[in-house]
């Protein structure tokens, strides 16, 4: 992966938000710095589900964060509804921060535990909505409801009198209470149980559909951001590998990173040959010093020396699949041919990408 | 070869016949609070050969940790209380004093732990860390103690070992510290490793590593492998058989392919539909379990799984269920209406009628803020 490029982008009319060539670099001392995101694009359209992917250290949480502005991008912008979000000064970027709200990983260090269920819902409320507790309880009390506390007894309660799934579900709350338009989804569901997971995913697609919201969903777990995704982005060490229609790229992987993230997942299913499964050897590299070309050429199977010199950009593979490889998995798509690859791909009947 | 594992709550059942290396008879481990006391472990029996591979699986707070802790004899709080016993070749570990089990530990049972950023002594380098007991246990110089401890990182797969000796933990990345954790677990060459939640902490990339590495070094050196984990597909594969705990207690075992092929118990049925799965198209509706699991101070009486089990009758609620078997003497299951018989699929279909919750959420037709109840 490793790739550059605008290929993927759609219309900016079409989408709520377009991220285009975000940079975000962090000092290290010594003239160094982490280049955590290098030049990553992609957009969402409103009332879509993205799905973020890559190994811890690929910078799916600081791409993630950027988009907030926490802290603000080195380079880029982040395009919220054709506002520049980056453009703005921190007075203004405040005023928008109604519309963009997060949900982190740790449901029970996100919440004040010092403060009462009823108070931390009712927060964001202190700055942007009625002042009047009475009607910021009435608010607060239907959007606990809708998450599945029950409000009378939550109100005033603190965070630790609850288990995990339940503080990810008052954080859901606290989060929703602005009415936004889009969540950042930071792993919310990785410090949970299996079965709290199941609650939490089918929670969100639920408040998905009645809020009309818009998600980025970022996880490691890749079949956890296939079940909640209609797009799916795969992210290398900063870099984008590849972005495609959920089901397809899951038929289909056109990066080389991604089967092999494919691969090591692990597989409830005692008949799968663990032996057969292709494995990532080493590690990732150091964000300090980031292989030249493209990023992944020091752990993949297929690298030359094409990939050591030039960075590939990122190409179209499939009607909603395109990838940033030199040695694609899959045949391109060239304009108005098929492509034999294409062939192969069921047509998914709910898929509801735009044709380009 | 095919029964080393069996479990049962008569003690009777588990003679020592040679074949297995650790047989555990109705432990139990309380925990005294201001409460009362927390049933964590409460009666679970199982033996395990040589050489073989448990997965122990249930969700937090269903006792496994506890359980390997248990095993061992680690737990060491001073409200905890095991009773019950536990056979180690035919050695009792209960009752044993500190320092009888001091020459046990690392010698013949290790332990690998889930976190590796807390496991290791930040401010001890690698190489003291995996001398240490080296040295003490197998009474071995400084020099060939390091000779050893290169060795074992070689054989852990960590390149450049003999400058990693010098390291401290935080120099290294969270899959090399796992990699140096199994080391100094596997260093005086255990014939007993547990293996608790070992890869939760890491990337799946590193997870499929270290699994690997594990049954490698396991077949390798025919140790016997406790694996604890919440996940049931890290061990499909890499177990002989899976023990599926619910509040302290085992709810079904069996051999891995017969678990996944006539899983009985309602409860393993819904931690494998709560698993999102690739094959799967997207906006699949997961089959949650609904609830949590119970307070273990006091337990719902009768099944502790009946307040969210979608095939839960009123006898489940009255009468808790034995372990027991159908068609395999291998494959036990604590249940009334287990999965897959007609009796359990007349108590699903009544429940369905009924709109019982949990049954509803089991075919997907719970709102999700509805599935906290129970």
């Amino acid at each position: 992966m490793a790739g550059s490029g605008t290929a993927h982008l759609r219309p900016a009319d079409e989408v709520l938000l377009q991220v285009n060539d975000l940079v975000v670099e962090f000092p290290a001392g010594r003239g160094q710095s982490v280049k955590a995101v290098s030049g990553i694009s992609f957009d969402v359209a409103r009332g879509e589900t993205l799905g973020l992917v890559g190994e811890s250290g690929c910078g799916k949480s600081t791409t993630g964060k950027a988009i907030l502005q926490l802290p603000r991008p080195t380079g880029g912008s982040v395009i919220l509804d054709g506002e520049d979000l980056a453009g703005l000064d921190h007075e203004e970027m405040r005023t928008r921060r109604t519309r963009l709200q997060m949900i982190f990983q740790d449901p029970i260090s996100s919440l004040n535990p010092r403060r009462m269920v009823g108070e931390v819902v009712a927060e964001p409320l202190n700055v942007w909505g009625p002042k009047n507790k009475d009607e910021q309880w009435n608010i607060v009390a239907r959007i606990l409801d809708k998450v599945g506390i029950d409000p009378g007894p939550a109100r005033y309660k603190r965070p630790h009198e609850f288990s995990g799934g339940q503080c990810q579900r008052i954080s859901i709350a606290r989060a929703l209470v602005t009415g936004p338009e889009l969540i950042i989804c930071d792993e919310p569901v990785s410090a949970l149980d299996v079965s709290i997971q199941a609650q939490i995913l089918n929670l969100l697609e639920d408040l998905k559909v009645e809020y009309g919201l818009t998600l980025v969903f970022i996880a490691h777990d890749l079949a956890v951001v296939k079940n909640i995704s209609d797009r799916v982005a795969v992210m290398y060490l900063g870099k984008m590998c590849e972005i495609s229609e959920a089901d397809e790229l899951y038929a289909n992987p056109a990066h080389p990173y991604t089967e092999l993230l494919l691969g090591s997942s692990p597989v409830p299913d005692p008949s799968v040959n663990i032996e057969d499964i292709r494995v990532i050897e080493g590690e990732l590299p150091s964000p300090l010093a980031p292989p030249s070309g493209c990023r992944f050429r020091t752990r993949c199977p297929f690298a030359d020396e094409q990939c050591a010199a030039e960075e590939p950009q990122m190409r179209r593979v499939g009607e909603d699949h395109f990838v940033a490889c030199h040695h694609p998995l899959i045949e391109p798509w060239t304009d108005g041919v098929v492509a034999e690859a294409a062939v192969r791909i069921a047509p998914t009947p709910d898929t509801d990408a735009p044709t380009v | 070869m095919d029964n080393e594992i069996r479990v049962g709550r008569s003690p009777a059942r588990h003679i020592d016949d040679g074949q297995s290396l650790l047989v555990v008879d109705d432990l139990k481990t309380h925990f005294a609070v201001a409460a009362g006391s927390v049933r964590a472990v409460d009666g679970v029996s199982f033996s395990l050969a040589r050489g073989r591979t448990l997965g122990v699986v249930g969700e937090s707070g269903s006792g496994k940790t506890v359980l390997s802790r248990s095993i061992m004899g680690l737990s060491t709080t001073s409200n905890a209380t095991t009773t019950g016993s536990v056979r180690y070749a035919g050695d009792e570990m209960i009752g044993k004093s500190s320092k009888q089990k001091k020459a046990l530990w690392g010698t013949e049972m290790a332990m690998v732990f889930q976190d590796p950023m807390t496991s290791l002594n930040p401010v001890v380098t690698i190489g003291r860390q995996l001398t240490e007991h080296v040295r003490y246990h197998l009474d071995m110089g400084r020099k060939e103690a390091n000779e050893v401890a290169i060795a074992l990182l070689k054989s852990v797969n960590i390149p450049e070992a003999e400058k990693r000796l010098d390291n401290y933990p935080h120099q290294m990345s969270g899959g090399m510290r796992q990699r140096v954790c199994i080391a100094i677990a596997l260093a005086c060459g255990p014939r007993m490793l547990f293996a608790d939640e070992p890869t939760t902490a890491l990337d799946v990339t590193v997870q499929h590593q270290i699994l690997n590495l594990l049954a490698e070094q396991q077949r390798d050196r025919a140790m016997a492998m406790i694996l604890v984990t919440h996940d049931l597909g890290v061990v499909a594969g890499r177990t002989d058989e899976i023990m599926v705990m619910y509040a302290g207690r085992v709810v079904e075992k069996a051999p891995t392919a017969d678990l996944f092929a006539h899983l009985r118990h309602p409860y393993t049925q819904g931690l494998l539909w709560s698993i999102p799965k690739i094959t799967q198209p997207k906006h699949t509706r997961l089959n949650a379990i609904p609830g949590r699991p119970p307070n273990l101070i006091q337990p719902p009486p009768g099944c502790k799984f009946s307040p969210r089990c979608a095939y839960a009758q009123d006898i489940c609620r009255t009468e808790e269920p034995q372990l027991r078997s159908i068609d395999s003497p291998d494959h036990v299951f604590a249940c009334h209406f287990p999965v897959g018989t007609p009796e359990g699929e007349a108590a699903f279909q009544a429940n369905i009628a009924a709109e019982f919750p949990p049954a509803l959420a089991a075919v997907g037709k719970l709102r999700a803020s509805e599935a906290v109840a129970g």
